[in-house]
């Protein structure tokens, strides 16, 4: 018997956010940090325009066809990372990067912990896909 | 003879615009220390938080004349790509625009006061015959142009 076909399905949400970081290892010396990090290393901050691309996965719901009205995705995208991250510095103002570098990395699985707990129990979490630049990106898939 | 410009450049304008793109990644706040905090939070919002933030700016510059009639070149554009990396990406790039910065010591780092320093910079280093001109974009969607 052919297996029946599921309807899982994928849907991104993408937001974006202004901050502040450096990359600056506190157990290392300033000429360690600036070896290892380079300009990133800055003492006095730098900052990007990040891209912030959240996918969800599961099935519709037969009712409204949706996997999670987008709108309400964004809404909590924004409560729980956007509100705690935009204009802000990584380092300095925000509870859930503190003691932990502030690499791209990091940020998108920290982003990761921030949201799954938050989504409702019919779509899982697949990816955070994070934008530093245009020409460099990380993701996570939990 | 190898001819450099089309035959109709004869016409009467032949001015051509050539363009430069660069991209630098900085920290700034917007704060007017003339002004109370609380005056600073209504005007400049969110953009005035006192550990700063931070962008991708990406830079165009439009150099435009006549195209030379021995390059057929308006401006050699890895000439222009040097100038701009010399003059503005070195200085700007993953600094802190209010603290790192002389440009900005005195002078509140908006976008628009930015493309008028870069501009300030760039101009003494392009050929006077050719108009030059900025537009920098702090995110995708808020850019700015000078001269406007």
């Amino acid at each position: 018997m052919r297996k029946s076909r599921t309807n899982m399905v994928y849907l991104t949400r993408i937001e974006h956010f202004n901050a502040a970081h450096k990359l600056f290892n506190p157990a290392w010396s300033r000429e360690k940090n600036e070896e290892i990090f380079g300009k990133c290393a800055n003492e006095n901050w730098h900052g990007h325009n990040y891209e912030l691309y959240v996918t969800i996965k599961g099935e519709p719901d037969p009712e409204t066809g949706f996997l999670l009205d987008a709108k309400k995705l964004s809404k909590l995208i924004n409560s729980f990372v956007l509100d705690k991250l935009d204009h802000l510095n990584l380092n300095e103002d925000v509870d859930f990067m503190k003691g932990v570098m502030c690499s791209t990395e990091n940020l998108a699985v920290a982003i990761w912990n921030q949201l799954t707990k938050h989504l409702p129990a019919t779509v899982q979490l697949h990816c955070i896909k994070l934008y530093e630049t245009s020409r460099i990106f990380v993701e996570y898939y939990g | 003879m190898y001819v450099f410009l089309p035959p109709d450049c004869k016409r009467m304008n032949k001015k051509v615009a050539v363009f430069r793109r660069e991209t630098f990644n900085a920290a700034h706040r917007l704060n007017n220390p003339d002004w109370d905090e609380a005056t600073n939070y209504r005007v400049f919002g969110k953009c005035n938080n006192p550990h700063y933030h931070g962008h991708n700016y990406e830079l165009e510059v439009k150099v435009t004349g006549d195209p030379a009639a021995d390059t057929g070149f308006v401006m050699d554009l890895k000439v222009l790509s040097d100038l701009i990396k010399k003059l503005v990406v070195e200085r700007f790039d993953h600094k802190n625009l209010n603290l790192d910065t002389q440009e900005f010591k005195n002078l509140n780092p908006t976008a628009e006061n930015i493309a008028i320093v870069i501009y300030d910079l760039l101009r003494p280093h392009i050929d006077g015959k050719n108009s030059i001109q900025v537009r920098l974009y702090e995110t995708p969607r808020n850019f700015v142009e000078y001269p406007a």
